[in-house]
């Protein structure tokens, strides 16, 4: 009996922080959720009035909650793959045994994780500025006119991009740098000496041993780049046109701005299970492709 | 050994000067602290001006805290939220139906009655603001409106003598400027994000932006329609860029060049444009009353005032404060500091004031301010024209879709302001 629930009391002290810290206010969120809490409650709780799914049916015929959506999946779509194949071609050239000056790169490229975001924005609104960024005084030397990068609505989130990218590729670097390196050379040695080219080596050896890693990266970016948040708050303000509206960039103004807490509740928890819906495909392509348990 | 000493002659002193700090609050005890939250360079200069308030009301001590305008509004919702508002604060005109709405606020009907305050030395518009369904929430402490900055020698290069007090005089003006100029320059700025100056032609009409006691949209009338063209067209016609303030990263600089001749904003930039244009345009120009469809128009009545929160336990005190700070001769002083312009008559009548040429169009355009609809929803309804504005500049929008979705958004928007009013009529 008491031997039954010993493992219940080692466990306790983390499940009451997870419950108080982590639960709580998610079944807390998500009762607010029901509710359009906004100014007048917080003055009276009197004025509260529990809606129950109003505020979800109200968000999905909302025009800015579907193109905050949109932008957030074009982020995603466009971003997270691109992130990947960065960090990946990143982590592969500093693991190549050509490589010299390797801790300096590796530090130099990672640097940009580490810095604060408002501070490199300054410095990335200087590069995409129209009239003398430096992006558009390379692009001029191919002959292309100048771009309003963050002026213009199909350009704004191609910029954030851009920035997001470069602002995040290190982290993941780092990670499948870790990873190359656990890859036992013998495997590369045998392959060679069946004939394999290089190419051949990435694709039947290197990837594959990868892939757990590769899976887990990807689901850790995939989650990460849906909530897209600070680097529109920095360099566009959602702007133009609303074009770099993220979802997440959307709760905050309902929430943080306006004071629609109940409504901003609802964003959070669309915004989480979307995000749960996508790990779960994530999950279940990786296990179908046998990179995970 | 002289070590453990010393530790013991440092903590022997902290001892003593522990006691003498709590025997110092002990004794000022019967002093009344005056907690004033004030924003931004208010409230950084707003501290050279106490020292003289403590010294004629001995028994009060104002502590000033600093808030970043920023975080300010957030800040006090909190502070709401968690009891614990100061006693008085600098408040945005535009904020005060909001912590009205919340209660917050203490009515000060009773205290100016009674009071050196005299409210028709205020200009009405900017009173106005401070009135709620008939209470008085806040006084005025300064003042913010938008009108024309210009360039006068482009107007004059233009063949323009006059700046232009009517909207067919500024469209003919800005024909002239277009005419006469450079491509890649353009007549009149207007940031796409800045919604006060399509707001300030809005309030110009007759029309009221919100109808039936502000519980639906009014974007549908005439009026807003008129105004709204009228800014689309500055646009289409080419008069005006299409763009926003992040995209001219330095608008003082631009001015200064004359890529526009004409610039929609507030009291600030006299400051600014003293400080940042270049010598050689510096006389070359100044402000002008903004102009209405028939002739000299309205303008949006902002500014900050002063309040005093209900929570208050110090409210004759903090009254105190604000009936200080609102004093002509203190009013001036103030203008001294920060170049804020302020609300009553009388301080504009020193000779100061009177004889600054930049600041003389918004002692014209003062008599002549409206207040933007009193309601704590009107900020995001505010935020609902900028976009919808800008979607019909950049052509993604008719403006009859345009009015009509702004009528749908601001109905949504008020549909709680119904509800409350409607049960609020059951009750009553």
């Amino acid at each position: 009996m008491k031997r039954r629930n010993a493992g219940w009391w080692f466990a306790a002290p983390a499940l009451a922080v997870i419950v108080v810290f982590f639960v709580a206010p998610v079944l807390a969120g998500f009762a607010m959720s029901l509710t359009d809490f906004d100014i007048y409650a917080l003055a009276d709780l009197s004025n509260l009035r529990v809606v129950y799914l109003r505020n979800y049916v109200e968000l999905l015929q909302r025009p800015l909650f579907w193109k905050a959506l949109a932008n957030t999946l074009y982020f995603v779509g466009v971003g997270v793959p691109l992130s990947l194949a960065l960090s990946l071609g990143a982590a592969l050239l500093l693991h190549s045994p050509l490589a010299r000056f390797q801790p300096f790169f590796r530090t130099a490229l990672f640097a940009p994780v580490v810095t604060t975001v408002v501070a490199v924005a300054v410095i990335w609104r200087y590069l995409f500025a129209t009239r003398n960024g430096f992006l558009n005084y390379a692009l001029g030397a191919f002959g292309i006119p100048p771009i309003d990068w963050l002026g213009d609505p199909h350009f704004a989130m191609p910029a954030i991009i851009v920035f997001a990218v470069w602002k995040n590729f290190g982290y993941n670097m780092i990670i499948l740098l870790a990873g190359l390196q656990n890859i036992p050379r013998d495997l590369y040695e045998s392959a060679r000496i069946d004939g394999a080219s290089a190419f051949d080596r990435f694709r039947y050896v290197t990837l594959p041993m990868l892939s757990p890693l590769l899976t887990i990266v990807a689901i850790l970016t995939v989650a990460g780049y849906f909530q897209l948040f600070a680097e529109p708050y920095v360099m566009t303000q959602g702007g133009p046109l609303q074009s770099t509206v993220s979802v997440l960039y959307f709760m905050y103004e309902e929430g943080f701005k306006w004071w629609n807490l109940g409504n901003a509740s609802a964003v959070a928890f669309l915004l989480f299970l979307l995000i749960f819906a996508v790990t779960l495909v994530q999950m279940r392509q990786a296990r179908r492709a046998g990179a995970m348990w | 050994m002289t070590g453990i000493a010393r530790a013991l002659r440092s903590a022997a002193a902290l001892v003593v000067a522990g006691t003498l700090v709590a025997a110092c609050s002990r004794h000022a005890a019967d002093v009344t602290v005056v907690r004033f939250w004030a924003m931004g360079r208010e409230g950084e200069v707003v501290t050279a001006l106490v020292p003289e308030f403590e010294r004629t009301h001995p028994g009060i001590r104002v502590d000033v805290q600093q808030l970043p305008w920023s975080a300010a509004h957030e800040k006090l919702l909190t502070a709401f939220a968690g009891d614990a508002t100061p006693d008085v604060c600098q408040l945005g005109n535009t904020w005060i139906p909001e912590f009205v709405a919340l209660g917050a606020l203490e009515p000060l009907d009773a205290a100016v009655a009674s009071s050196s305050v005299d409210p028709h030395d205020f200009f009405g518009g900017i009173w106005d603001t401070n009135v709620v369904a008939g209470r008085l929430y806040g006084v005025p402490w300064y003042v913010d409106t938008r009108l024309l900055f210009y360039r006068r020698d482009l107007l004059e290069a233009a063949g323009v003598g006059d700046v232009p007090t009517s909207w067919p005089d500024w469209v003919r003006t800005l024909a002239a400027l277009k005419a006469n100029a450079q491509a890649g320059r353009y007549p009149i700025l207007l940031p796409l994000n800045e919604v006060e100056p399509l707001v300030a032609l809005a309030l110009q009409q007759p029309d009221p932006l919100l109808r039936d006691g502000a519980q639906y949209g009014n974007f549908r009338s005439t009026g807003f329609r008129r105004a709204l063209a009228f800014y689309a067209a500055m646009f289409r016609d080419g008069y005006a860029p299409i763009l926003t303030a992040s995209d001219t990263s330095n608008v003082w600089n631009d001015f200064g060049r004359g890529m526009f001749a004409f610039y929609i904003t507030g009291p600030w930039n006299i400051g600014e444009f003293q400080r940042r244009l270049p010598a050689a345009v510096q006389t070359a120009w100044t402000t002008a009353p903004l102009p209405g469809p028939e002739g000299p128009g309205a303008s949006i009545a902002g500014g900050a005032s002063l309040v005093v929160f209900r929570a208050s336990r110090a409210k004759a005190a903090a009254w105190q404060l604000v009936e200080y700070l609102a004093r002509p001769d203190v009013s001036l002083r103030f203008h001294a500091l920060t170049g804020d312009l302020p609300p009553r008559r009388s301080t504009w009548n020193d000779a100061s004031l009177a004889s600054d040429v930049h600041a003389r169009a918004f002692r014209d355009q003062l008599e002549r301010v409206k207040p933007a609809p009193k309601v704590p929803e009107w900020e995001r309804i505010a935020d609902e024209i900028r976009v919808m504005a800008e979607r019909v500049v950049r052509g993604g929008a008719s403006l009859d879709d345009a009015v009509r979705e702004l009528d749908a958004r601001a109905d949504r928007i008020l549909e709680k302001r119904r509800w409350l009013l409607a049960r609020g009529g059951q009750r009553g």
